[in-house]
């Protein structure tokens, strides 16, 4: 079941991932703020618009499968399963608290969340593997891995890489948020991918590099994508980590640090709706 | 007693298990002809994945695949699959998955390969990671109706530990492994020596030696690591007094620390421990490496007969 929602409604539906995201965290007094931030437009565009996906039917067989292999961008994530109908929205704010289902990296007892992930890496794997089996299975559904580009610096990624070409897995797209800021600096100094749309395409992988906010790049991207027959695609979507929040924007910190403060927590809902 | 191989058993029993479950997965990292998964990928190629020198993408694929309704067989050696312990850890056991790390090669008898390729930890290890299970079978016999019970029976992550060696059969051929079941080879009531894998053999021939020496000694095979037969343990604590373990493992966290653990906490005894105390292996003819790390024959029968010395020291203060 496929959603149509107009570019300017996935705009909005972006913009309301990105106030719970922030709203989560603030209430949790912990979390990942700026990941999520950065992988709002995607999420959206994904979830209302490209997924083959019923809320109702979690374990249907032929859904379409997502792995949010970077798991720390669990506010976010959490937050467009709940927007889409799996869940209650209500439970948002027991996220990172105990007794909750929400656990602070994506947790598989959550309807919708197809694996637990949260260390880096893992959930390229599992990717493959969802797509080795949709073949095997002579299935048509499709497999969707969500990677953060520190998370790259994991040499299992490049495992799933070389495995993904392989097995020519068409049926696998792998979105690298490249937002340029991890938890303690600048990607470019903690370990510099230098051209990564080169060493991803020198891998064997269709490649298509877009501004991962800008929506109708993010369609025509995940379009391509379906449309490739000949082996995996990678989208390297350029983000700006904390995105619509101008005090999070490229800034580490907020990789994993909540808003300090009531004003911090209004600042950033205000931009966040102001921002549309 | 006649020895076979216990990874030509899991290869065989692979391809028949495979004929029965059309879901069933093999996956290897570039070792299958030694693992013996090969024969597994000659008959099912459809249904075998060779993913490379590359353990932590063997681990993690197997994860999605058995999410998407696979069981997975997946194999390589023992000392390469530490390599996917967080893979393990996160993407199978957390997620409680139907994937079995069947591993050979484990401890001092891969031989001249030496101690790099000598992994003598694993079990401490795997038993630590929740929902998994940890087994040790000591011969072709029970690997092959462990890897039938997995096929068969269960849905959640396994650890099984095969050799490079081929090990003596010491089980009757209509044996069936039970998990959690220990088996006594041979009864005794001054001692019991609990061992598993490669020294359950020594361990026998131990108990010839001892007998010769009036030493009456039960042998208990051990290869359910976790969970562990706490009633045989306990029962041995109560009927011998005193037990010996023998592992082809570190003492710190494997065999014998476990049974320690059970008998202090239900019925303490006096145990002694056989195994690799705190050092890495050697390179070496496989079955010479135990008499030079003190794990012989000889061995097991002077530290049973140390059970028997501390006896009467502690008669003596009392």
């Amino acid at each position: 079941m496929m959603q149509n929602y107009s570019v300017s409604d996935l705009k909005k539906m972006a913009a309301s991932i990105r106030t719970k995201s922030v709203e989560m965290v603030y209430a949790a007094k912990s979390g990942h703020p700026g990941g999520s931030l950065s992988l709002a437009d995607i999420l959206s565009v994904l979830y209302f618009k490209e997924l083959n996906i019923d809320p109702l039917k979690p374990n249907d067989p032929d859904r379409d499968r997502v792995v949010l292999s970077k798991g720390h961008a669990s506010p976010g994530f959490y937050a467009t399963l709940s927007l889409r109908g799996y869940f209650p929205e209500s439970l948002l704010s027991g996220f990172r608290k105990l007794n909750s289902k929400l656990e602070g990296h994506v947790h598989r007892g959550v309807p919708g969340v197809e694996a637990s992930t949260g260390s880096l890496g893992q959930g390229f794997g599992i990717g493959v593997g969802m797509a080795l089996a949709a073949r095997l299975d002579g299935k048509s559904y499709r497999t969707y891995v969500i990677l953060g580009d520190g998370e790259i610096e994991e040499g299992s990624v490049w495992e799933s890489l070389m495995s993904g070409y392989k097995y020519k897995l068409s049926n696998l797209t792998a979105i690298i948020d490249r937002n340029r800021v991890q938890q303690t600096g600048n990607t470019d100094d903690i370990m510099p991918l230098h051209d990564l749309p080169a060493a991803l395409r020198s891998f064997g992988w269709n490649t298509i590099e877009i501004d991962g906010h800008n929506i109708p790049e993010i369609i025509e991207a995940i379009h391509a994508a379906k449309g490739y027959n000949d082996g995996p695609t990678v989208i390297v979507a350029n983000t700006v980590k904390g995105k619509g929040v101008s005090y999070m924007e490229n800034n580490p910190k907020y990789h994993g640090s909540p808003p300090k403060d009531e004003n911090e927590f209004r600042q950033a809902l205000e931009e966040i709706a102001g921002g549309l | 007693m006649a020895a076979e191989s216990l990874r030509d058993a899991y290869g065989e029993q692979l391809v028949e298990v495979g004929g029965k479950y059309k879901d069933l997965i093999v996956m290897d990292c570039d070792t299958s002809t030694s693992t013996k998964t090969v024969l597994f990928s000659r008959k099912y190629p459809e249904r075998f994945f060779e993913m490379g020198i590359a353990e932590q993408s063997m681990v993690a694929t197997a994860a999605g695949l058995s999410l998407s309704g696979k069981k997975v067989f997946a194999s390589t050696f023992a000392i390469f699959l530490t390599r996917a312990y967080e893979q393990m850890r996160q993407s199978i056991c957390y997620n409680n998955l139907d994937v079995k790390l069947v591993v050979s090669h484990a401890g001092l008898t891969v031989g001249e390969d030496g101690a790099t390729h000598q992994i003598i930890e694993d079990v401490g290890i795997m038993s630590g990671l929740p929902n998994m299970k940890v087994i040790v079978p000591v011969d072709s016999i029970e690997t092959r109706s462990v890897i039938n019970f997995l096929a068969e029976k269960t849905t959640t992550p396994y650890y099984v530990r095969l050799s490079r060696e081929k090990f003596p059969v010491v089980n009757e051929p209509d044996y069936e492994f039970i998990p959690g079941k220990a088996t006594t080879l041979k009864d005794g009531s001054d001692i019991t020596i609990i061992a598993n894998g490669a020294m359950v053999g020594l361990s026998l021939e131990a108990a010839k030696g001892l007998k010769d020496k009036g030493i009456d000694a039960r042998v208990v095979n051990m290869s359910s690591m976790k969970p562990i037969d706490r009633e045989a343990i306990l029962k041995a604590a109560r009927e011998t007094g005193k037990i010996v373990t023998a592992e082809e493992h570190s003492i710190y966290n494997g065999l014998g620390s476990r049974v320690s653990e059970v008998t202090s906490e239900e019925y303490p005894v006096h145990v002694r421990r056989v195994g690799m105390k705190d050092t890495f292996g050697k390179s070496g003819k496989a079955w010479d490496l135990f008499d030079y790390f003190h794990m012989g024959v000889n061995d097991i029968i002077k530290e049973t007969e140390g059970c028997f010395r501390e006896e009467r020291k502690y008669e003596n203060i009392s």
